[in-house]
């Protein structure tokens, strides 16, 4: 082939691979129109305010209200009881792995956190159903156990191979020196480990908590199986809740389109992608903060 | 002695929550293999179902959730490496190429119920494709992409300069020099993340939900205009919507057990690809 061809056939292709680089800013600002347009068209029938300050998400209902808070207040619940349990286990479970593990321990150990990982949502929201519901009503004296209490646990396992593996590359990324200064003022590995390594990782453990925060907030199918989806407004960890996702997932495959009840979830979807946007930005600020202190 | 003591407590605190994280893995593995594997038969995963879903196999949900994750595959595997191969072989480090990574960054944040409604308004109602599986699979091939392009990329960034730098030399253009000597090179890695990424993919539920996804369909699954069953939906449906709920749990473990069989399989095959291109090095 001539040079000149070959040069020619060069372009074009540069030319598609940056069509298909921008495709993506298209398809995120895609998401992000389509959400504040029907919010848009939801907040024409319904007044901001009631939306964020009604108590009660009853679109069906004679008098429709669609108040976001039980279902705020719902994703609060259980993504905090995801946190309180994901949060010292994954912590530990990292230090673990970077600290005081061998290499050969560590290459089966991470294998399996990715296989943890890898679980499919339903299949973990089932395994919900039959063993963690049952368990918990037996320790509560409940009919069942689909509760907060029991999508937090869902939930946390759900998040922990996040939490880990963001946590061991915050730990790893810290240099020996640190842990060698350590060591020669004569601190042991868990004085080291508590006043040296987890302080200096503290924006990477941060960044992995957000991170996992992110997972949690948006995980549907679990909490949708695990946590009873009663629309009462949510009093407790034992007591069922209805989340963001879940309200969706239960509510768009019924409604008409292009009512007001249509936009509504809409609407919720705009706060989730907010919320979930706020968190994940977080976490990745974090995660430049500490690339910066590697770098210097 | 509590000084002598103290170390040990610390290391078994350390230990134990390495263990409950891990017992959580056996403890889904040991359940769904110990009551999965007895509903398991070849008829199970040949057959039709039957009698209102309480006997007979889940053929259709099968094949439909291979179909779906092939068609996920075919329409974001090659957006998402092109989309990387401008990123690291051609981007300058300006606003646009930044304004790309943040959205990719985002994009993998967002919620996958998200990409459901979005599919919904895009695909199935914008397009007309209605509730069919093309509109799932776009629905999935959109929610594939940022993870195809970051691992991708990190493929792509793995080969050094001088391997571009003496195709380049010995006259290559450079998409000559990508086509023949960096992707070949990237390969395995590129592979890892896409079986990775579809084995995520075909455990979704959430972005099928309102884009073409059924509970029963008379006959196979695997017209691409057409409703179809999966595997992580019909779990969902056996355990909580089925007004036999006792009646077919076993079918719903079996079930379970398939869908996790199905996505290890392809978890296992990245990880086998990884090792071998690893020991290759």
């Amino acid at each position: 082939m001539k040079l000149a061809a070959r040069e020619t056939i060069d372009s074009f292709v540069k030319a598609a691979f940056r069509t298909t680089g921008l495709l993506v800013i298209v398809i995120l600002g895609g998401i992000f129109v389509m959400l504040l347009w029907n919010t848009i068209a939801f907040f024409a029938h319904i007044k901001p305010l009631d939306f964020i300050t009604a108590t009660q998400w009853n679109p069906g209902g004679n008098r429709a209200s669609y108040g976001i808070l039980p279902l705020m207040v719902s994703t609060g619940i259980v993504t905090l009881g995801a946190m309180m349990i994901a949060i010292p286990l994954g912590i530990g479970t990292a230090a673990f792995m970077s600290e005081y593990a061998n290499s050969r321990l560590r290459n089966i150990l991470k294998p399996m956190i990715e296989m943890l990982a890898a679980v499919p949502s339903v299949a973990i929201g089932f395994l919900g159903i039959v063993i963690v519901g049952p368990e918990i009503a037996k320790l509560a004296h409940q009919a069942n156990g689909l509760n907060a209490l029991n999508g937090a646990v869902l939930l946390a396992i759900m998040a922990l191979p996040t939490i880990i593996t963001v946590t061991e590359d915050a730990l790893q990324a810290l240099p020996v020196s640190y842990r060698e200064a350590s060591y020669s003022v004569g601190a042991n590995r868990w004085q080291t480990l508590r006043k040296v390594i987890i302080p200096a990782a503290a924006p990477g453990i941060i960044a992995a908590v957000m991170l996992g925060v992110g997972r949690a907030i948006g995980e549907t199918m679990t909490v949708l199986m695990a946590t009873g989806n009663a629309s009462a407004f949510p009093k407790g960890f034992f007591h069922s809740v209805r989340t963001i996702t879940a309200t969706i997932a239960i509510e768009m495959g019924e409604v008409p389109y292009q009512t007001t009840h249509y936009y509504a979830l809409f609407a919720i979807a705009a706060v989730l992608f907010l919320i979930t946007l706020l968190v994940n930005l977080a976490g990745e600020y974090f995660v430049n903060r500490y690339r910066k202190y590697q770098a210097t | 002695m509590m000084k002598r003591l103290s170390p040990v407590i610390e290391w078994f605190t350390l230990l134990f929550c390495t263990g409950t994280v891990l017992s959580f893995l056996i403890a889904i593995l040991w359940d769904l293999t110990a009551k999965g594997w007895p509903s398991l038969s070849w008829q199970f995963i040949t057959e039709l179902p039957s009698e209102g879903m309480t006997k007979g196999g889940i053929l259709p949900a099968i094949t439909g959730t291979v179909m779906l994750t092939l068609l996920t595959a075919v329409l974001a595997v090659p957006l998402g490496i092109s989309c990387a191969i401008y990123l690291n072989e051609y981007a300058k480090d300006n606003w646009l190429t930044r304004l790309i990574r943040a959205s990719i960054r985002n994009l993998s944040g967002v919620p996958s119920i998200i990409y459901g409604l979005f599919g919904l308004a895009l695909f199935v109602q914008g397009m007309h494709m209605g509730t069919s599986m093309l509109a799932a699979g776009f629905t999935l091939g959109l929610l594939s992409l940022p993870y195809i392009i970051s691992t991708t990329e990190e493929a792509l960034r793995r080969i050094p300069a001088s391997t571009r730098e003496a195709a380049l030399a010995v006259g290559a253009t450079q998409f000559e020099s990508i086509r023949d000597v960096v992707l070949p090179s990237a390969l395995p890695g590129i592979l890892t993340g896409v079986v990775l990424t579809l084995s995520r993919a075909a455990g979704e539920t959430a972005p099928i939900l309102f884009t073409g996804v059924a509970f029963y369909i008379n006959g196979s699954s695997g017209y691409l205009n057409q409703e179809f069953m999966a595997l992580p939906y019909h779990l969902y449906m056996l355990s909580t919507q089925h007004q036999a709920i006792e009646q077919v749990r076993p079918l719903a473990y079996g079930t379970a057990l398939v869908l996790v069989m199905v996505v290890f399989f392809l978890n296992l095959t990245a990880f086998y690809i990884r090792y071998k291109y690893r020991n290759n090095e």
